[in-house]
């Protein structure tokens, strides 16, 4: 894992310097609101519906225990206990006030971490896939160029002021679990003639106007990133449109001037900027790989867990829903469901933390990773010290053995925390997940993803979900639009709308038919919800959830 | 004849703690919304919401909100307003939790 | 009246020889004014030439004129380059690195943020991933 140099750590305190005086500035009237909202949101704060709410980054989905203890001694000290785990790799404390915010601050540097730039105009925390460094299918860990990408974007002085966040997620597996196709740049690392480079994408993002990324050059040899990368920025600051925040993102800019157009301008602005990279940042990034270097993995027989896996029913399910295949055959990555049927998504207790980092220091070489899919990863733990595991996850609720089930639902924090949104989303996550726990259908329907949104902000991905929810406010009441379709992997689209909405008491109802008209038509139980939605088309489970609607096309 | 004026309430978040307040009659601010100022006059409620827009160390994003007059005091009209008035749903937290 | 904030902290303008504006004719002797969303393709020719070039700041969020310095310093402009408008001292950094000279703020701002917190951040050379990563 990466650790701080000199350098990092003296940034970071001095930027918490200039924020506790940027607080204190805010109170005593030298910096009027307007001044200080965008200073505070390059730091992670947020003024939302009950309280100030301070998102610290997790680069690249990165943790070791130590950080993931802090984390939860933070949220014990300043907040009620808990956190929340999002899609962007971060981790949001919902009760902090204005004063507290520059000592939790404080505290996450002891720990080698911020909050810098997990909001505002600014370049955002960089994503990377959950398993990097572990995954059986990877070419290579992407999370050294995302270091590299965290350096160079940190405090741009360019870019802390730009039209709008500006986005970027990497993977360097084919199989695409960082979503790379919705955001601003995707980078998928690939190789051509044995030299290492990147599909780079750029244009893709939710939101009001979601739209799938297109590709703006298939090679960009390795050595070339972050002049590429300053390019696109480069250009996109000077015409991104600044006069409707909805029209500000570069999804929009490379929609209105064209692929074509966006690549000329970025190519000339490269060669103005390449120069000025003379070699130091491929230096840096030899000697990032160095610190990512796979830890050194036990051989061991895995008798322990074949026998368990015999044995135990419970642990079989879990290990079939939770285990993913670890480049080495004798060891998995375990994936912890913060998604237990009707917690909140995302949500971890300080005491749940603690259990999660004294695993991950036991049994995974101290490391954790966070998903985009709001659970917890630990990327490296030997086959024979799974029994054992599940046993502790056990003891504090987080063996829910449904990753990747129905009721792994992502939402987003919704009307219960955000100022933006113009419904709920948790309470109708909750729901769904414990009508189909008591259904006992969860593990018959197999592979389903639901994500919620509490509105067309999208923050909940549902135009990736196979089915998306989003939450309005239709008169003054809750009303949610289902999706179906979407699909957030390498084979990335957004979902098609079913029709009307359905208001807050019978959206759990609309799902179940959705699902049950899915169990009714599939040619077997392998084909997925996704793979029957291709094969048969909107038509079945329109029929299904507008009965009425129906039986009037028949009459007619 | 004055349009239909819905009566209003001047809310915002706290400048220190972040969390809901409401204006008074007395112009100081309250974490009740059973304790705010009902505005029943639409030149009344503009010079209300500029005065406490202008109470910049105090308060943040002062914006007026319905609400229904009510014998108890002011009830919010929307569901938005419900939830700054109590809390998220779940969780016990926010002002649901206060005092107890 | 306003203010010019260098790394010694405030003075008055010492730029007598007023501004013309950027579409004007231009000449080498004339100082100009750039509006924020100027074009990167108005940034050459004469325009490098100029002794003072001013970049507008609108707003604070107005990000644009960072990356026009950036740009014009790229392209080899090497006379005075100044940020004026709504910049505030948090930004002062932003500004020197992007390749500004100074920053010109009325005397309400300068009164509303006094010299010293603009001097806070007089040590913009510190503590800069850019520049460590360049090279
Ligand atoms: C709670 C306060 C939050 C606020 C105020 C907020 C605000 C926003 C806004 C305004 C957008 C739309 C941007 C655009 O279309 O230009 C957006 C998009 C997004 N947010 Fe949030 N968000 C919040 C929480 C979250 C959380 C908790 C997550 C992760 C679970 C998240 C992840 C995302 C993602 C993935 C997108 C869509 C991708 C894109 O930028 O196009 N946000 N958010
Ligand atoms: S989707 Fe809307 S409601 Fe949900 S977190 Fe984003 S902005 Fe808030």
């Amino acid at each position: 894992m990466y650790r701080y140099s000199d350098f990092d750590a003296a940034f970071v305190a001095t930027r918490n310097r200039q924020f506790r005086a940027q607080v204190e500035r805010r109170i005593d009237g030298s910096l009027t609101e307007d001044e200080f909202k965008p200073l505070r949101l390059m730091n992670g704060l947020y003024l939302q519906l009950h309280a100030y709410m301070l998102r610290v980054a997790v680069p690249y989905g990165t943790l070791s225990s130590a950080q993931m203890r802090q984390l939860a001694y933070i949220a014990e000290r300043w907040d009620k206990g808990y956190g929340h785990f999002t899609t962007r790799q971060n981790i949001q404390y919902n009760w902090p006030t204005l004063g507290d915010v520059p000592d939790m601050l404080d505290a996450l540097a002891e720990v080698q971490m911020h909050a810098i730039q997990t909001s505002g105009n600014t370049i955002r925390n960089v994503t990377a896939d959950h398993f990097a460094g572990a995954a059986a299918d990877e070419i290579a860990d992407p999370r050294p160029v995302a270091e590299l990408i965290r350096q160079w974007s940190t405090d741009h002085p360019e870019f802390q002021f730009m039209p709008r966040k500006f986005k970027i997620a990497i993977t360097g597996s084919p199989n695409d679990r960082a979503v790379t196709r919705a955001h601003d740049i995707g980078l998928r690392m690939v190789e051509q003639d044995g030299a290492r480079g990147f599909e780079v994408l750029v244009g893709g993002g939710l939101g009001r106007t979601p739209m799938i990324g297109k590709v703006i050059t298939e090679f960009l040899p390795e050595a070339d990133l972050l002049p590429y990368l300053e390019a696109i920025v480069s250009v996109w600051n000077l015409i991104g449109r600044r006069d409707n925040k909805y029209k500000a993102r570069i999804k929009i800019t490379v929609h209105e001037h064209g692929i074509d157009e966006i690549r000329r301008l970025v190519d000339a602005r490269f060669a103005e900027l390449r120069p000025a990279f003379g070699g130091v940042d491929q230096q840096m990034l030899a000697e990032f790989r160095a610190q990512f270097a796979s830890p050194v993995l036990k051989s061991a027989p895995t008798d322990a867990y074949d026998t368990a896996y015999a044995k135990d029913p419970v642990f079989r399910s879990w290990a079939d829903t939770n285990l993913t295949a670890h480049r080495d055959p004798d060891h998995a990555i375990v994936q912890i469901s913060l998604k237990a049927h009707g917690a909140t998504p995302g949500d971890a207790s300080a005491d749940q933390m603690r259990a999660m980092a004294d695993l991950a220091e036991h049994y995974g070489h101290g490391e954790l990773r966070v998903s985009h899919e709001q659970n917890i990863v630990l990327p490296h733990v030997h086959k024979s010290d799974l029994p054992q595991i599940h046993a502790i996850l056990q003891q504090h609720t987080l063996a829910t053995a449904n990753i990747g089930l129905i009721s792994d639902i992502i939402a987003c924090p919704g009307m219960d925390y955000c100022a933006l949104a113009t419904a709920r989303s948790i309470p109708i996550a909750q729901e769904i997940a414990t009508r189909f726990d008591d259904l006992k259908l969860e593990h018959e329907i197999g592979d389903l993803k639901i994500k919620i949104s509490g509105c067309i902000n999208a923050c909940g991905h549902h135009h990736v979900g196979h089915i998306g929810i989003l939450g309005l406010d239709r008169a003054g009441v809750e009303n949610y639009q289902i999706t179906l379709g979407g699909d957030h992997t390498e084979t990335a689209a957004l979902g098609a709308r079913t029709g009307p909405g359905f208001p807050a008491e019978e959206i759990v109802g609309a799902v179940e038919t959705i699902v049950h008209t899915y169990l009714d038509i599939r040619e077997s139980r392998e084909e997925t919800f996704i793979d029957t939605f291709r094969r048969t088309g909107m038509a079945p489970f329109k029929a299904a959830l507008y009965p009425e609607k129906e039986a009037a096309r028949n009459a007619a | 004849m004055p349009r239909d004026f819905k009566p209003k309430v001047v809310t915002a978040n706290a400048l220190l703690e972040g969390d809901v307040i409401y204006l008074t009659e007395d112009d100081s601010w309250t974490r009740e919304l059973k304790q705010a100022e009902v505005i029943t006059d639409e030149a009344v409620a503009q010079i209300r919401l500029l005065d406490a827009s202008s109470r910049v160390a105090e308060a943040v994003g002062a914006y007026l909100a319905d609400v229904i007059d009510t014998p108890d005091g002011p009830e919010p009209v929307h569901f938005r307003e419900d939830f700054r008035r109590k809390g998220p749903s779940n969780h016990f937290h926010g002002k649901q939790a206060a005092g107890q | 009246m306003s203010v010019i904030v260098t790394d010694t902290g405030f003075a008055p303008d010492d730029w007598t020889g007023g501004f013309a504006a950027l579409d004007a004719e231009q000449t080498n002797a004339a100082a100009l004014d750039m509006p924020s969303d100027t074009p990167e393709s108005a940034l050459s020719g004469a325009v490098l030439a100029a002794p003072m070039l001013r970049i507008a700041f609108p707003s604070s969020a107005d990000g644009r004129g960072f990356t026009l310095a950036r740009l014009l310093r790229l392209r080899g402009y090497t006379g005075r380059l100044r940020a004026q408008g709504h910049v505030i001292a948090d930004q002062y950094a932003m500004a020197r690195r992007s390749g500004f000279d100074e920053v010109e703020i009325d005397d309400a701002l300068a009164a509303r943020q006094p010299e010293d917190q603009w001097l806070f951040r007089a040590n913009w050379q510190d503590h800069d991933y850019q520049n460590r990563l360049r090279g």
